[in-house]
């Protein structure tokens, strides 16, 4: 196959990091902050993770030594895109009083910089576009998320060793990304440092030509699908989809919701960091004179109490409804509002749920527990 | 007493010519909260043009009779001189919101509630007879109604400033009641209990604070209390899987807000059960 890649090496990447800041790109990658892998601004590769890899399962993330020099050596980070794209708070407006009522701010957002998302992995891609879904494609676009989302460049990255909770082979969103980038890198180690990139849009074949690059031969480019098919072996964890929505409305009155509650700290965390989750609320301030309002729209959660807070109380006042919610709406009701499943499999979820809850494994539990009316083909709509 | 969660209805807007009057009481508590008042110094002008501070001990000596707009209220009820007092501040003010861990949950000499005062008072001091104290100390709404209760050791600023705010527009305060986990993701900290394995209340606890703690790699301490959610049998389960002795389980719930009755629940669950 001819992907017209070429191949470029570890200056050429601290290169490619100075050409996008040089176009005016904040650029945005993996470097290591509290312990942990986080999406951050890096100046060039002295700020990435060199040698090191997240040794990720249920509740638990430490990151470890590797035994090579890979800058890309680590699964997931902390938290993705979301935050980049899909700010925690946004700023909605700001009003001050004045003579005859009120005027309003100008945006802040028109003068922030275009980011370069660096190290977007597979994952992180699906979950952009499920954000486009629902925030772009739909009746009503969301503004602020379009400008953000039109400006900003894609380097992403093929991931080559996917943590213990990883599965995107499962829902079939990696390891390698497919589209939605500008270039893609796949970092090959032997026998010598060297990215082979591929080029995903005009504007990536732009910033690739002011990076002095070579011609990518069969043998880089058999190397990089080795990568893939490593990966894809190496996934630590397994969600089976098939006729997943209908098991999980099956389940809608299933025991096994007790079950789940008794454990689970309802903290929100698992749709805080899913890059997937797009709830918010909009919250009023004002300050003590009353002459500056401002509306923000913050990240929400399904598992919050007051999140389904109506006229008479909450409309899931236990936690059992909250963790039905939310696997219910990722796994089945997702797909019947978008088309898509509503899980990219990252592992995210899992990684960071203080109480060490694992979707893929309640997902099989409620498989196992729950009998489906019907089965057979007939029974999947 | 039940407290409601809204800011008192109906209410009389407090015109500008007129500044409603705002009084600042103290009872048993270290001043930490009152002094969180006194730090909001960029808008403590603006304060006080909105309100006439017209009791306020800690940050003047001139005193306004009652009775007052709006009273703040810190610190618990633990000698029968307090009972009789809240009363009577109570049938001075219009609203009375309480601030702080002592004032909403009885604050950490609640620790008291779990021991016996007498030996105490028997031990700590030479004459236990000139002391009059009660043997358990408790919220302001264990006394008389409180319209708004503002939780934290010590109340975060930016909380206490929309709290008046919301009383100065007539409008329900924004206090979320949701976990600290909540304001931890919004700012994007690394989970100390996930990355680093350090224990961490977060998940229990109402969220106020910001998130301060873990945001410096430190487990939160459950400030606020008890989320409006907490399942801290759960947490406990965690805690004691991760190597945590019971008795530190019992440690853990049993701090600034050890009386407030999830936190109460659990430590008390943990009294006396032995390390496996
Ligand atoms: S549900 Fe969990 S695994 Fe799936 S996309 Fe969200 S965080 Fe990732
Ligand atoms: S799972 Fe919950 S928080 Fe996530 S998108 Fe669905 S309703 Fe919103
Ligand atoms: S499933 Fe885990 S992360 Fe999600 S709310 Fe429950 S305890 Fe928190
Ligand atoms: S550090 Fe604490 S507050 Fe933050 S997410 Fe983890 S458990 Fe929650």
């Amino acid at each position: 196959m001819d992907r017209h890649a070429q191949v470029i090496d570890v200056d050429g990447l601290q290169l490619l990091i100075e050409v996008l800041a040089s176009r005016g790109y904040t650029v945005m990658g993996p470097t290591v902050r509290d312990g942990a892998v986080v999406v951050a601004p890096v100046a060039g590769v002295a700020d990435l993770p060199r040698g090191l890899r997240d040794e990720q399962d249920a509740a638990h993330y430490r990151l470890v030594p590797r035994d090579d020099d890979a800058f890309f050596g680590h699964a997931a980070a902390v938290q993705g895109a979301k935050p980049v794209l899909f700010p925690a708070d946004q700023l909605l407006w700001r009003a001050r009083r004045s003579e005859d009522g009120f005027r309003l701010d100008a945006s802040d957002d028109d003068d922030a910089a275009p980011v370069a998302l660096l190290g977007a992995r597979s994952c992180d891609l699906a979950a952009v576009d499920i954000h486009d879904e629902v925030l772009l494609r739909r009746r009503f676009s969301d503004a602020h998320y379009a400008q953000r989302r039109a400006g900003t460049f894609v380097v992403a990255v093929t991931c080559g060793d996917p943590a213990g909770t990883c599965f995107c082979a499962s829902t079939g969103t990696g390891p390698r990304p497919g589209a939605g980038f500008d270039l893609l890198l796949t970092e090959l180690l032997e026998p010598v440092h060297r990215f082979l990139v591929e080029v995903g849009s005009v504007r990536g074949a732009e910033v690739l030509a002011e990076v002095p690059a070579a011609p990518a031969g069969p043998g880089d480019l058999a190397a990089a699908d080795d990568v893939v098919v490593r990966a894809t072996g190496r996934m630590g964890r397994v969600l089976e989809t098939e006729g997943l929505r209908d098991v999980l409305y099956a389940a809608a009155e299933s025991p096994h919701w007790d079950d789940v509650a008794s454990r689970c700290l309802a903290c929100t965390s698992c749709t805080l960091v899913c890059p997937t989750c797009f709830c918010t609320s909009v919250e009023d301030v004002a300050d003590l004179t009353g002459d500056v309002a401002e509306r923000h729209r913050v990240w929400d959660s399904c598992f919050s109490k007051d999140f389904a807070y109506i006229h008479g109380g909450s409309l899931r006042g236990e936690t059992r409804s909250r963790y039905r919610q939310w696997i219910t709406h990722k796994l089945a009701a997702w797909q019947d509002q978008f088309g898509m499943l509503g899980c990219v499999g990252c592992g995210r979820c899992i990684t960071w749920c203080p109480a060490a809850i694992d979707i893929t494994a309640e997902a099989a539990a409620l498989r196992a527990a729950t009998p489906l009316v019907t089965t057979g083909e007939g029974a999947r709509r | 007493m039940t407290t409601t969660p809204l800011l008192p209805v109906p209410h009389v807007p407090p015109a500008r010519a007129t500044r409603p009057t705002l009084a600042v009481w103290k009872f048993a508590s270290c001043d930490g909260c009152q002094l969180t008042l006194l730090n909001c110094e960029d808008e403590l002008m603006a304060l006080a043009g909105a309100v006439r501070i017209a009791y306020f001990p800690e940050a003047t000596r001139a005193v306004v009779d009652g009775p007052y707009d709006l009273s703040l209220v810190e610190g618990s009820v633990t000698t029968p001189e307090e009972v009789e007092r809240i009363g009577q501040i109570r049938a001075m003010s219009r609203h009375l919101v309480t601030i702080g861990a002592c004032a909403t949950t009885g604050g950490i000499q609640a620790l008291r509630n779990f021991a016996d005062v007498a030996e105490f008072r028997s031990v700590v001091y030479a004459h236990p007879e000139y002391l009059s104290t009660l043997d358990r100390s408790t919220p302001i709404s264990a006394h008389v109604t409180v319209d708004f209760e503002l939780r934290g050791c010590p109340v975060d600023k930016n909380q206490l400033l929309e709290v008046l705010a919301a009383y100065l527009q007539r409008r329900r305060p924004r206090i979320p009641t949701y976990s600290v986990c909540v304001e931890c993701k919004r700012r994007g900290a690394v989970c100390v209990t996930v990355a680093h394995g350090t224990p961490c209340l977060g998940p229990v606890t109402q969220a106020g604070c910001g998130a301060l703690c873990p945001a410096f790699a430190r487990g939160c301490y459950g400030c606020f209390g008890p989320q409006d959610s907490p399942n801290t049998s759960a947490l406990a389960d965690r805690l004691l899987a991760a190597g945590m002795a019971p008795d530190e389980v019992m440690r853990v719930y049993r701090t600034f807000n050890a009386a407030s009755e999830p936190f109460r629940r659990e430590s008390e669950r943990h009294e006396g059960e032995v390390s496996s």
